[in-house]
């Protein structure tokens, strides 16, 4: 017995005591019937060769370690980014679980959302009941200025009726006949969760806007897109756009109630775009999205609409928020003030300074399609090689803007990028090509475990490590965040490799 | 707290009423019979349970999938579970659980990855079936060492009319007689989890003990021979108490499912006792294999050393006195680090109250960990408990508990807010909504990323982090000092 009331030995260390080691041993050998040592290692082997890499890549219907969620996910993460809203999902009760799980684990925040809870005989009968039901509960319990409405799988294959039954319901009195219930159908076998961001905003802007008569203004409007970070990055939008003294609405700004303090007082709401705001943004001279694969049919609809619009692809690093900014200051007639200015040139600055760490290095990165695009751009501005890029939940058309900027710069050179692919074909690449560093989410620490590349966490989710999402990627001082954030990497990996006495110890610099 | 009882419970029936205010008429009328106060004396707690969730509330419940992939067959480590319909369900309770086991990930044991079918609008259209069988030769390719396929199916599967029974078997035949278990877990089937643990349990007996011969001949048996089941090995849970029946003069055959593999499954109706723990989800089976294979099965609880004790004791009084002498030789090895433990930690959390809300066996198993620490359990409830559940919870709680079943978001933060317990056990989804209020919480499905919380090791480790949690000096600046 080796547990101590003065050395609390937790999984990481009880379990390595000898008593346990020896338990694991016999169970084994006694009661697993486990494939000999030897067998298992010859696999082991064999996934690390081209010859795997090639089955892997030839596989048609299995998918494993998928980067990408569906699409209700992205709809909550829209809702939940206006005043008072709640996010009322239609269908099965055990999806709005595991949303809110995902959202929690990942902001380490509250996640408040609710579902019609539709079962067996709402499969047979459709849904209407429980949307009745469920505004009427929603509306009275939580007192939300606004309910959205957005589907799981199950509403959709059954192909109930959104608008009918939402017009059923208000004729029920489940909820006053002017009160706002924006709604989208977000079919989980359709897309992604980016998917199901765009058909949830552009929802709840057409239920606003719709039979309206516009009268353009000079304000614009901002669209974040499913974003991580979007706690930091939707406070630096605000801060560079006060800076400029753009007059602009963020819609779905999720920023506050993914960031609440704890002061004693749990608030179900917090800030997020005012439906005043919502509905005076049909005026808007135009609109700017951060991620373009976020918000296609979104913008579209804004165009539409009659407003001018333009597209990022999650602009990270010194060119891409030049263009950014340049383009903001186009459509609003705004110029860039220096103060900007002169963060830029300290982004440049520390870019000078680290980049003989960086130069040349090669990296793997995976994420959302605009997440892809805005990490591979800023890696080969500081001069490395964005070598395998993979999105589970990019399409062809992302494809092709990816090679468009491979070959817009020499570091580009002998890069690919995978559309439709997963992680395990990632790791057949890891393998058969290795990368000094690979950039992704949690998920991304078994491929640094099995193939031995240092995983940089950028993207979403990261349950394992906390508060990043509270700090900018966007923006110069968001570029400056993640040159940090490679950097540290980088060195830490430099000391590791380093430091074994009297071997390579040499090199275990003080200065670097 | 300086309230009688009868205070108490007083207190408790106005909170009932009042939060049962805030609902249409129709809502409070369901609600009302899930929410009540213990009478100390009664055989059971008297609410409703194991019905359907109100929609639009904020249950806290998830689905039959969660219970069935989630829960029973995701551990198995040897075996594939396909998360078969769209990419989410899988995504989301991708390695989220923290079922412990040893093995080289992708190789030999599969846990902790994600295997989906991905399912796209045209398989939505026209069926899955061709999409399933190409999946699972892919698998066969790419995972040679796997020792069986199981079909977990998300709710589109029942709806379009698939028939992943046809395809696993056709697709075992193929592969030599490989296990291959189709569950209809659809999400929307039940109210909850656990029609899940049910439907998964009727597929091990359908689809593992009744289809296979005796696949371990050479497999000895002993006198001694138990399964654990219903322990998830959640940070190690089943380790921690396999070594304390092992060190007892028992042999664990298997172990359910946590750290599991399909052998141990395939050769449990060779036991000579099934120790249970989380009745809830596998009761089932150990009903079934003590009806067709005559093994007997008991209950037991290892959090905490009274209760661990009692449960050794109980265990240990299947055996002949061999074993008996085991239990008492482990219950004394133990006694001074348990001795230890407890003047460690119970000056610092004496008269500390506390309220759960949990699923399975923990809303009424874990009292007696806090009894021993010297806190007291003053509200609990179940997300998905039945009514037995509810009739065993009564040997645990005290008169004037606040039971809740099914509770939503809405009366839990009002219970709390009410309450000022200084402790919440419960959910992620719980947990920072009770943090913001200032409100001390520790994660009780997955031990806040700690444990293992069973056994003697475990109780230690439960011992500081309630610790931790509560005396966290943090909760003391929550107050803005000029606001004060």
């Amino acid at each position: 017995m080796t547990q101590s009331s003065n050395n609390v030995l937790d999984h990481f260390n009880l379990f390595r005591e000898p008593e346990y080691i020896e338990m694991f041993e016999n169970k084994k050998k006694n009661f697993e019937f486990p494939h000999p040592e030897d067998k298992i290692e010859e696999v082991r082997e064999w996934t690390k060769t081209w010859e795997y890499r090639e089955k892997n890549f030839n596989r048609e219907a299995l998918t494993v370690n998928p980067a990408k969620a569906c699409q209700p996910l992205g709809a909550v993460f829209v809702a939940v980014g206006f005043e008072g809203t709640m996010p009322f999902v239609h269908g099965s009760q055990g999806c709005v679980a595991y949303y809110r799980s995902h959202l929690s684990r990942h902001f380490k925040e509250p996640s408040s959302c609710v579902s019609s809870s539709m079962t067996e005989d709402a499969a047979v009968f459709g849904g209407l009941n429980n949307m009745i039901d469920g505004l009427a509960n929603t509306y009275s319990m939580y007192k939300p200025k606004m309910i959205a409405v957005s589907t799981t799988c199950m509403a959709e294959v059954i192909g109930d009726d959104l608008n009918g039954f939402i017009t059923n319901a208000r004729n029920k009195g489940s909820v006053p006949e002017d009160y706002p219930v924006p709604y989208a159908h977000t079919p989980a076998f359709v897309g992604s969760h980016i998917t199901g961001y765009d058909n949830a905003l552009k929802g709840i802007l057409s239920n606003f806007w719709e039979g309206k008569e516009r009268t353009a203004n000079g304000k614009i409007n901002f669209i974040g897109g499913f974003d991580g970070y979007t706690v930091g990055n939707l406070r630096e939008v605000k801060r560079m756009f006060d800076l400029m003294g753009v007059e602009y609405t963020i819609l779905a700004d999720n920023s506050e109630v993914f960031d609440t303090p704890a002061d004693g007082e749990f608030r179900m709401y917090d800030g997020g775009t005012t439906l005043e705001d919502t509905a005076a943004a049909f005026n808007a001279k135009g609109t700017i999205s951060m991620q373009q694969y976020c918000t296609e049919k979104t913008l579209a609809y804004v165009a539409e609409k009659g407003q001018e619009v333009a597209a990022f692809n999650h602009p990270v690093g010194v060119a891409a928020t030049d263009k950014f900014l340049m383009e903001v200051s186009r459509i609003t007639g705004k110029a860039i003030p220096a103060e900007l200015a002169k963060e830029r040139g300290r982004l440049v600055d520390a870019i000078a300074d680290s980049s003989a760490h960086i130069h040349g290095k090669k990296f793997a990165i995976y994420g959302d399609p605009d997440l892809c695009l805005g990490l591979a751009g800023f890696l080969m501005e500081l001069g490395a090689e964005p070598v395998h890029v993979l999105s589970t939940n990019g399409g062809n058309d992302w494809l092709k803007k990816m090679d468009e900027l491979f070959a817009s710069s020499p570091f580009g050179k002998g890069c690919h990028a995978y559309a439709g692919k997963d992680l395990w074909h990632m790791r057949s690449l890891l393998f058969t090509e290795p990368v000094d560093f690979l950039i992704g989410n949690t998920y991304g620490k078994y491929l640094e475990r099995d193939t031995g590349t240092p995983l940089i966490r950028i993207g979403f989710p990261v349950f394992d490590r906390h508060h990043h999402h509270r700090y900018p990627v966007w923006g110069y001082q968001g570029g400056m965040n993640v040159l940090v954030t490679i950097l540290d990497k980088i060195f830490d990996e430099m000391d590791k490799n380093t430091n074994i006495p009297a071997k390579s110890d040499y090199s275990y610099d003080i200065i670097r | 707290m300086s309230l009688t009882t009868e205070q108490v419970k007083a207190r408790n029936q106005e909170l009932i009423k009042e939060v049962l205010e805030v609902y249409p008429e129709k809502t409070a009328k369901r609600r009302a019979k899930h929410l009540n106060v213990f009478e100390e004396g009664k055989t059971d707690c008297n609410v409703k349970s194991n019905i359907k969730s109100i929609p639009g509330v904020m249950t806290i419940r998830g689905c039959a999938y969660a219970g069935s992939k989630g829960v029973v067959w995701g551990p198995i480590k040897d075996m594939i579970h396909i998360s078969h319909g769209p990419v989410g369900c899988g995504q989301y309770s991708w390695a989220a659980r923290r079922n412990y086991y040893i093995g080289t990930t992708g190789v030999d044991t599969f846990v902790t990855m994600q295997f989906t079918s991905d399912f796209q609008e045209k398989d939505i259209v026209f069926g899955g079936d061709k999409k399933l069988e190409k999946i699972m030769d892919e698998i066969q390719d790419l995972f040679p060492l796997n020792k069986g396929i199981t079909v977990q199916s998300e709710c589109p599967i029942g709806l379009i009319g698939d028939d992943i029974e046809a395809v696993s078997k056709k697709k075992s035949k193929e592969f030599g007689g490989k296990t291959i278990v189709p569950v209809r877990c659809e999400g929307f089937r039940g109210v909850s989890q656990s029609l899940g643990h049910h439907i998964a349990n009727d597929t091990v007996r359908d689809w593992v003990f009744d289809k296979s011969d005796d696949k371990h001949p050479e497999f000895e048996g002993t006198p001694y021979d138990v399964a654990i089941i219903g322990d998830y090995n959640i940070g190690g849970d089943a380790w921690a108490s396999r070594i304390l029946l092992e060190e007892m003069g028992l042999r664990v055959i298997a172990q359910w499912s946590g750290d599991g593999s399909i052998a141990e499954l395939e050769n449990t109706p060779k036991a000579k006792l099934n120790v249970l723990h989380c009745y809830r989800s596998m009761n089932y089976i150990s009903r079934h294999m003590e009806e067709k294979y005559g093994i007997p099965w008991v209950e037991y609880n290892f959090f905490g050393p009274s209760k661990i004790e009692a449960s050794l004791r109980e265990i240990a009084g299947h055996f002949d006195d061999k074993i008996k002498e085991g239990a008492e030789r482990v219950i004394a090895k133990y006694k001074p680090l348990m001795q230890a433990v407890i003047d460690k930690y119970k000056p610092r959390l004496e008269g500390k109250t506390v309220m759960l809300f949990v699923g399975g066996l923990r809303p009424r198993h874990v009292i007696g960990a806090y009894e021993d620490l010297g806190m007291q359990v003053v509200g609990t409830g179940y997300e998905f408990g039945h009514n037995d559940d509810y009739q065993r919870t009564t040997h645990y709680v005290k008169d004037g508990t606040l039971i809740y079943d099914d509770v939503t978001g809405y009366e839990f933060e009002k219970f709390v807010e009410k309450i000022q317990p200084d402790l919440v056990g419960s959910g992620i989804k719980e947990k920072y909504v009770f943090q913001k209020m200032g409100v001390p919480f520790r994660q009780m499905h997955s031990w806040d990323y700690s444990g293992p919380y069973h056994g003697y090791d475990g109780f230690a480790i439960f011992a500081r982090d309630m610790d931790m949690a509560i005396n966290n000096p943090i909760w003391g600046l929550t107050k803005t000092p000029w606001k004060m």
